[in-house]
């Protein structure tokens, strides 16, 4: 028979492979853009229209949140589709509707219509943007329609700014618009637009007339309307490559580009970035953005500080590679972070310094070009934008606190009194020392400005005071003019040094404090063997280094749901607190405090994972509000973060190698078994079969003698075979916690008595002394299955003592429990085996002819424990093992 | 064993097993000159066979296709007094405990011998036969008075407690023969004592001290492992 149909069929392989995408791409929604340069370009009615038609075809469709602005057509085509209700939330008095984002996740449809991508969720809202919670819709499997116009996003929002002038406040990442797997543009010309404006088509708000007149002027859209048009147009393209490069079609390669721009905090540095991300699209280039810190970042004010913080998010949110460094030279630090990242071209801002001040200070491009070496310099100019405010802060932060001045000038003028006083005993060259001394004090206390202040001030009052002619600015003698210099010369360079080693040394100090502080987090964790020692450790080291409250949430391994394994004396974290750790712990993102996710938490959740596992949640409650922002404060956090979970992934490792062990040990027992059931089955076996082949062999002819002897082999074989089988029973019944003990008042001494009838025939010959203590009471036990313990303890006895030795049986009270021994004078047993000879299947060496089952003694055991006693071994002074029951008498 | 049978007619013995191989073994091991065999391979033809047979021993195997063993007793006993010997597998004292009390004469606990099963037979056989107790129980040095209530130890008077002659007198008036704990609490102390078997013990403890050479090697009261106690056969 031929089969067509065999040959089209794909390999199981490539079906597999298949079935492996989809569900990957099951796992993640997809996220559909329609994107418009404009509001009123029919973004929503698009979308409105894209889902009925899907909704039509069967697809499972709700409007999670959709934004009619009252219009009619938009109304009629959202009937009969599924609205979910919106969240509202009170903020100032009003109401505001936000995205219902649990309840979306909770009706899990397979599409999701949400409008407007780039709004601002009210704050108490779980995200602050709506683009999060989009985010997150997506990577639940949810697919996304959604809406956005070109100018929200943030590499374009400063073109737009310069095209429109009016500043575009909410904006999202770019790699949304990567990440979309389709971008729908909606497009309609300009001059439809403003008719459509005319007619009152499109809606603006009302506090926002004033803007939309300015925004919508046919120059504008038309700039708008190109923006938009290039980015899908780039879409497209990137498309295009992939699509070449997935085929493996040849074509002209760009030359892998690294960018490399720098974060500093100043007005510029935003659009520098926002530059470099346009430049690194265009050249499809990885990039990278730094910040050096200086010491001097420590005595910046907060704002700057902040403002750095936010630039380096934007960066990330842009796509960048995102690093700080601490380095007293920031060109240096520049230029060595670039060699090692094989950066071929450096994004730098034109400077803005005037001619002078270059002069004094030469600009970092300067320095930066000198140490560039092969790498590229480039050179982005802006149009200058003047904030007086941030430019009042600046000087401030440059002069540093006045009164460190007065101070300073005080010092000089106490100089100068004590000079006044000391003048006649000293002569007015020395006198210069004294000034020199003020000089260096300020240096030391209040930094360089203050101290060149000093020198200034210091040679004025010299000069005035003590340099003839007395109490004038006029010098008579002009050789004292080089005095004059030397002195504040030697005041500046003494102060510029002082200064520079002082920061210097703050900046060592920190990074030794940064250092140590890992170093015994390290140390402390290298040594914390189980889950209980690391959060103590965690709780100890990082709470007294940040000076901050701390929680770890670990997952419930019944139900997954996060609680709390360590908590610092103090914190409570309430379920609002927790189901923010529990984002954070499931997103693998950090949330709350001074993040863009769940920030009016109380705490800052870090989640501890490493490349393979999620493990937890460390909560960090900082003593001062700023901490969260702190560049210093976060690298180190991340550190600390990395370190736990490495520990606790150290910990979860063993735990899981422990496991193994137990399995493979479990499995070596059950070969064990294996083996010994079918060797302890088949030898008696063998004797029983073949003696009876024998008998019934009736031409061998055997003498009576013959017969009895092969006879008795086989009776005895046979016994041997169904005590085996029973013990082998018995051991079953004991695992299976089916042996049922029957506790009944029994005698002692008919318990012994009962055993020794058993063995009757066994015992003949040998010396069995039994020693009772009086007056034994009845004992709660199961009368059976202690008699087998005692038989089992006696044959034990006969096998491996010598066949003369005599054997003993004792029974006293001890306590509140009955002892019971049965003691030999055999061989005795190792030390290392009298624990390991309870064990099933343990067999020690045993002498010549003596068979055994391995499972007496671990009967013996099973039944001891049954009734809560315990069983033990130890060899007896002068030779022989000494076997103990002890069973309690009350239970 | 000329003693035991009625003349020119050997003794009947009903073997009830499912197991065809048991029913063939005990078949070779019985049937030569000393009995008749009858054979039933569950509990209803087992029922038919003890009507019709009129067999002088039942040998019951309690673990039936059709019907419990116990079930096989209790009918039995409604109307019969046959001696019946449980036949069942180790270490169910629960099972063996349970056919006894329902009127079961013995047990015998496979795998087994056929010399101990012989023994146990003669015993049910001789006690079906000898309707009248002797009078004088001698066992060894051991010697039971019945009529005189007198119990001598070598020759010796020992004393016992009217309780413990009562518990000797029914031991050894069923030597050979287990009785459970139950019907020995129930026939000395009442049924009211039926719980509380350390007086059993206790007494049973205090009797072999008095009868006994060494207590803890019992030579006449035996003890039979969570069932009960039997009397040495003579």
């Amino acid at each position: 028979m031929n089969h067509p149909t065999e040959q089209q069929r794909p390999s199981p392989e490539a079906m597999l492979k298949l079935a492996e995408m989809e569900t990957q791409q099951q796992r993640r929604g997809r996220l559909t853009i329609f994107l418009g340069y404009a509001a009123g370009v029919g973004k929503t009615y698009a979308m409105l229209e894209t889902a009925r038609q899907l909704r039509d075809d069967g697809h499972d469709v709700v409007a999670a949140y959709v934004e009619s602005h009252g219009r009619a057509e938009t109304d009629a085509l959202l009937n009969g589709l599924e609205v979910l209700p919106r969240l509202s939330c009170p903020h100032q008095g009003v109401d505001l509707e936000e995205l219902d984002l649990d309840v979306t996740l909770a009706r899990k449809p397979a599409l999701a219509l949400v409008d407007e991508l780039a709004h601002s969720n009210a704050p108490g809202c779980r995200h602050e943007k709506r683009w999060q919670d989009i985010e997150e819709l997506l990577a639940t499997g949810i697919d996304v329609f959604t809406t956005v116009n070109v100018q929200h996003f943030e590499s374009a929002s400063d073109i737009v700014q310069q095209i429109t002038g009016v500043p575009v406040r909410e904006t999202v990442p770019d790699s949304l618009l990567d990440q979309a797997a389709e971008v729908m543009l909606v497009d309609i010309p300009p001059e439809s637009l403003l008719q459509r404006l005319r007619q009152g088509k499109v809606y603006v708000p009302q506090q926002a007339a004033l803007a939309a007149k300015q925004f919508f002027r046919p120059g504008n859209l038309i700039a708008l309307r190109e923006l938009s048009l290039r980015r899908t147009a780039t879409r497209v393209d990137n498309e295009m490559r992939d699509y070449m490069a997935s085929h493996a079609i040849a074509g002209p390669w760009p030359v892998a580009e690294r960018l490399l721009v720098c974060a500093s905090g100043s007005p510029y540095s935003e659009h520098l970035i926002r530059a470099t991300k346009r430049l690194a699209d265009e050249l499809k280039a990885q990039w990278y953005t730094v910040y050096v810190e200086t010491p001097r970042l420590a005595r910046e004010q907060q704002e700057n500080r902040q403002r750095v913080w936010r630039d380096l998010r934007l960066a990330e949110s842009l796509g960048a590679e995102v690093a700080t460094i601490t380095s007293s030279s920031v060109p240096q630090a520049i230029i060595d972070y670039a060699v090692r990242h094989n950066v071929t071209r450096l994004v730098v801002g034109k400077p803005t310094k005037s001619r002078w001040q270059e002069l004094l200070r030469p600009p970092i491009v300067d320095q930066l070009i000198r140490l560039s070496g092969a790498i590229q310099i480039q050179v982005v100019s802006f149009k200058q934008v003047t904030s007086p405010a941030r430019g009042h802060a600046q000087l401030a932060n440059i002069l540093g606190r006045w009164s460190d001045y007065l101070i300073s000038l005080a010092l000089a003028a106490a100089t100068t009194v004590f000079s006044f006083l000391a003048h006649t005993h000293i002569s007015p060259i020395n006198l210069v020392m004294v000034y020199l001394l003020a000089v260096v004090l300020a240096a030391v206390r209040f930094g360089q400005r203050p101290a060149i202040l000093t020198a200034l001030f210091g040679v004025l009052a010299f000069d005035f005071c003590f340099i003839p002619p007395r109490w004038s600015f006029t010098v008579a003698d002009t050789e004292y003019l080089f005095t004059f210099l030397g002195l504040f010369t030697v005041g500046v360079v003494i102060s510029t040094l002082v200064a520079k080693g002082k920061m210097r040394a703050e900046a060592l100090r920190e990074r030794e404090l940064q250092t140590e502080s890992l170093y015994y987090l390290s140390r402390d964790l290298a040594v914390a063997i189980d889950m209980a020692s690391i959060l103590a450790v965690v709780l100890k080291n990082i709470g007294e280094v940040l000076g901050a409250h701390l929680a770890v949430l670990i997952p419930d391994p019944a139900d997954q749901q996060m609680r709390i394994a360590a908590i610092s004396k103090g914190l409570v974290l309430d379920a609002k607190e927790t189901a923010v750790a529990d984002w954070a712990f499931r997103n693998r993102r950090p949330a709350g405090s001074g993040t863009e996710t769940l920030g009016s938490a109380g705490l800052l959740y870090l989640p501890l994972a490493t490349v393979n596992h999620a493990l937890g949640v460390l909560g960090v409650q900082m003593s001062n509000a700023a901490d969260y922002f702190s560049p210093h404060h976060r690298r180190l956090l991340d550190a600390f973060v990395a370190q736990v979970a490495l520990a606790m992934e150290r910990v979860h490792l063993a735990d899981q190698a422990e496991q193994a062990q137990v399995l493979q040990a479990r499995e070596s027992l059950e070969r064990a078994l294996l083996n010994s059931i079918s060797h302890d089955l088949r030898t008696p076996l063998v004797t029983i079969i073949g003696a009876l082949s024998s008998l019934r062999e009736e031409s061998l002819h055997l003498p009576t003698d013959k017969q009895q002897e092969l006879l008795r082999c086989a009776w005895d074989e046979a016994e041997r075979l169904n005590r085996f089988v029973g013990n082998l029973l018995d051991m079953t019944r004991l695992e299976a916690g089916e042996m049922h003990i029957n506790r009944e008042p029994c005698d002692v001494q008919d318990l012994i008595g009962t055993a020794l009838t058993i063995l009757d025939r066994k015992l003949e010959g040998r010396d069995v002394s039994v020693q009772l203590a009086e007056d034994l009471p009845l004992v709660n036990m199961d009368m059976v299955l202690m008699t087998q313990v005692l038989v089992n303890l006696l044959d034990n006895g006969l096998k491996y003592a010598p066949a003369d030795s005599p054997l003993a049986i004792a029974a006293r009270i001890e306590g509140n429990h009955l002892l019971l021994e049965v003691l030999d004078r055999g061989p005795g047993v190792n030390e290392q085996d009298l624990q390991r000879m309870f064990e099933k299947f343990y067999r020690l060496p045993v002498p010549e002819g003596v068979s055994g089952t391995g499972l007496g003694l671990s009967i013996c055991k099973g039944i001891v424990e049954a009734h809560c006693g315990t069983i033990s071994a130890k060899n007896r002074s002068g030779g022989g093992l000494s076997v103990r029951c002890r069973l309690p008498l009350h239970l | 064993m000329t003693d035991l049978s009625n003349p020119g007619q050997l003794p009947r013995v009903l073997v009830v097993d499912d197991e065809p191989a048991i029913r063939r073994f005990l078949h070779t091991a019985l049937a030569d000159d000393q009995f008749t065999l009858v054979q039933a391979e569950n509990g209803h033809a087992a029922l038919a066979a003890a009507v019709t047979a009129k067999p002088d021993v039942i040998l019951l195997d309690l673990g039936l296709p059709d019907l419990d063993g116990v079930e096989v007793i209790n009918r039995i006993r409604q109307w019969s007094q046959v001696p019946i010997i449980v036949l069942s597998v180790r270490d169910r004292e629960a099972d063996k405990v349970r056919a006894l009390d329902a009127g079961a004469d013995d047990y015998l606990t496979k795998p087994f011998g056929v010399g101990e099963l012989l023994a146990r037979i003669r015993v049910m056989l001789r006690r079906t036969m000898q309707q009248v107790p002797e009078p004088v129980i001698h066992i060894d040095a051991l010697e039971i008075d019945l009529a005189k209530r007198l119990v001598r130890l070598h020759g010796e008077t020992v004393a016992l407690t009217p309780t413990e002659y009562e518990l000797l007198r029914l031991l050894a008036t069923n030597a050979g023969k287990v009785l459970t704990h139950r019907q020995m609490l129930k026939q000395i102390w009442g049924v009211g004592y039926l719980e509380q078997p350390h007086v059993l013990r206790v007494n049973i403890s205090n009797l072999r001290h008095k009868i006994e050479s060494d207590a803890s090697r019992p030579r006449y009261i035996l003890t039979e492992s969570g069932v009960g106690y039997r009397f040495r056969d003579m």
